[in-house]
């Protein structure tokens, strides 16, 4: 005998206790600190800055852990916390011209003033998986020397004064930033909302949508510019002190891509620009959507728009994994009513084309 | 770190406000979809994030919430939304429809009728009633300025062309105060005619999506359809096995894999007010109780 399906709510205290235990792992090995994800764990913990957008270690380290190393999920969680967070207003531009430069390269010119910068990176290491590093591996001290004086200007500042690539738009700094967490996105958005949306979208999508242009969909000739990271201030104007006082400073990464020229009849042609910027050290990230940025900028030069990186609505509208997760997996929520509306409706088309066609068959699957 | 806190119901005072004005803009322009600035809630996008918001933004302390998911208060989303509003809100929580204030709700209508002052509050997918036949959002808003509804006829004309019926058996389209084509949610069409000058008050709110959309009391509502075609509720043909009603949605469940399967009613509440009442269906089974797993 059939009684209607009871104890929902058990279940699912039930489900989170068993979650918490197996997020535990074996209770015999030690329990992973915060402090160690953010200091060996730390391009997940920048990952999960930017697209959590939120500037907080800890609490990106504790969301990991929590996430039990599911990367979105832990974005989400970031999000979740950040929405409830009161605004104070917005910071002054931050200046990453003067940043503290720990990695700083340029595919455009073989040396540039203040020199090519390796700093930490991947880059030309061989992909061997090291047995070493397995347990109670002490790595040699980094080589150090005292940090540059000279300036290191960005490559699209040194283009740029030559008139060879377009201008950087420049913002007036008192109208207000554009903010889609806060107002309803519009299309067509501005450039800010774009980046903004680049910046919190999924590094994966990017990266699929970026590489996307570079085998044709929506091709722009990029050469990397320049990627830099390191520390930036960051600084607030304070009303009550008339002036703007550091806050802080953060790291960041950031991608200025040079790409194909434009011109016309009344315009010299000059080289374009994609911009891509990300919390923390985030390569992979700032580059994709370097491209994605160019990509999107298809209207505002006039370049026929033909492929998927090149459309706004499809870009930010599917750029968001927390948004793409939550309904990708909403597909888990109980659907019996639509599927038992869409049943029905079946089983008469079926009956209907049994009885149409005589098929004594057909009306006995139908029944 | 900073343990953080939170507001009545969840939300923010600003938050709340701006939600408050788009519904208030939704409930002056019945069916038309008024985008909001959706915020990050803590349950995914896709699982009620806009209904959430909606009744975070209108729930007050004297409150009495139902919530429901396929018609059930038992349903797993159900009960997780319900304890969260239980948790932020502290606010009273009653599976009854009649005494229920405020009834958030994922693909259905409750069964028995509502009554002025309570508001009803859908868990909405996808808003836009011409997302299938059209992606583009800019495309579409233009579509519904000028009440250019032919492409959703067209469609509706196709599918009696090929199948000989409307073959939309949920989310079925409805014109809302003669002007704006709108989404039901994924509900039965077996639930539109109750949307049709309803006492309650009805809200929207989609929050992946971004629009909440209303409609005010006593508003008509038309469920699309041809005049050689009229628009018809389905339900199975079968009295409820509990309940024995022959006139609310049922659900199909299958009792074992050589066919065997029964009907009982999607409304849980509707279903047991009736067995109360002392109806009982042929395979009326006795009241549940819970019993503690050892």
């Amino acid at each position: 005998m059939y009684v209607a399906v009871k104890g929902g709510e058990r279940a699912i205290e039930n489900a989170h206790r068993l979650l918490a235990h197996e997020r535990r792992g074996d209770r015999d090995v030690a329990e992973v600190s915060l402090a160690q994800i953010s200091e060996q764990l730390s391009l997940g913990v920048d990952r999960v800055m930017t697209e959590g957008s939120l500037y907080d270690r800890e609490l990106a380290a504790l969301a990991i852990k929590q996430a039990r190393g599911d990367m979105i999920e832990a974005i989400f969680l970031v999000r979740a916390f950040r929405a409830t967070l009161p605004r104070f207003g917005a910071t002054e531009p931050v200046n990453t011209g003067e940043m503290q430069v720990r990695r700083r390269i340029s595919s455009t010119f073989k040396d540039i003033p203040g020199g090519q910068i390796l700093g930490p990176t991947f880059d030309y290491t061989h992909r061997l998986l090291d047995p070493q590093l397995a347990e109670g591996f002490v790595p040699e001290q980094p080589l150090t020397a005292e940090a540059l004086q000279a300036a290191t200007p960005r490559v699209t500042d040194i283009l740029g004064r030559d008139g060879l690539i377009e201008g950087s738009p420049q913002a007036d700094a008192d109208a207000p930033v554009g903010d889609l967490t806060r107002e309803p996105l519009n299309f067509p958005a501005d450039r800010d909302l774009r980046l903004q949306n680049l910046a919190r979208g999924d590094e994966g999508f990017l990266l699929a949508l970026g590489y996307s242009t570079q085998r044709g969909y929506g091709r722009n000739h990029p050469f990397a510019g320049e990627i830099r990271f390191g520390e930036v201030e960051v600084e607030f104007f304070a009303e009550d002190a008339g002036f703007a006082v550091p806050l802080g400073s953060i790291e960041l990464t950031e991608c200025q891509m040079v790409n194909q020229f434009k011109g016309s009849a009344n315009e010299a042609p000059c080289f374009t620009r994609g911009y891509g910027l990300a919390f923390g050290q985030s390569e992979r990230k700032t580059m994709s959507m370097a491209l994605v940025d160019r990509a999107l900028r298809a209207r505002e030069l006039d370049e026929e728009a033909t492929s998927p990186a090149q459309d706004e609505e499809f870009v930010m509208s599917h750029s968001d994994n927390v948004q793409a997760t939550g309904f990708v997996e909403h597909l888990k929520l109980p659907h019996y009513v639509d599927f038992h509306s869409e049943l029905g409706l079946l089983r008469k088309l079926r009956q209907e084309f049994a009885e149409a066609n005589e098929a004594p068959e057909m009306q006995e699957a139908a029944e | 770190m900073n343990a953080p806190t939170y507001n009545f119901a969840y939300l923010d005072e600003q938050t709340k406000r701006m939600i408050r004005r788009a519904i208030l803009k939704a409930i002056a322009i019945p069916g038309y979809q008024v985008p909001f600035a959706s915020r990050e809630m803590p349950m995914p996008y896709g699982w009620g994030t806009g209904g959430v918001q909606v009744t975070a933004a209108i729930l007050g302390p004297q409150d009495v919430l139902k919530v429901i998911d396929q018609g059930s208060d038992d349903t797993t989303n159900a009960i997780s939304i319900r304890k969260f509003f239980g948790k932020t809100a502290g606010v009273e929580t009653t599976t009854s429809t009649t005494d229920a204030t405020v009834i958030q709700t994922r693909h259905r209508i409750p069964e028995a009728p509502l009554h002025a002052g309570q508001v009803l509050v859908y868990q909405v997918p996808i808003p836009e009633p011409l997302r299938f036949l059209e992606p583009r959002e800019t495309e579409t808003r233009r579509m519904h300025a000028l009440a250019e509804y032919g492409l959703m006829h067209v469609k509706l004309y196709e599918d009696i062309a090929r199948f000989g019926h409307i073959a939309t058996a949920y989310a079925y389209p409805v014109k809302v105060n003669a002007r704006y084509v709108m989404d039901p949610s994924p509900t039965p069409k077996f639930d539109n005619p109750k949307m049709d000058n309803c006492p309650a008050l009805q809200l929207f709110g989609a929050g992946r999506e971004k629009r909440i959309y209303a409609i005010p009391p006593y508003t008509t509502v038309v469920s699309l359809d041809f005049e050689d075609h009229p628009f018809t509720r389905y339900r199975f043909d079968a009295p409820c096995a509990l309940c024995g009603a022959a006139d609310s949605y049922l659900d199909e469940i299958v009792t074992d894999d050589k066919g065997g399967r029964m009907f009982v009613c999607s409304d849980t509440d509707f279903c047991e007010q009736r067995q109360a009442a002392g109806h009982h269906g042929a395979l009326s089974a006795a009241p549940h109780k819970e019993k503690a797993h050892v």
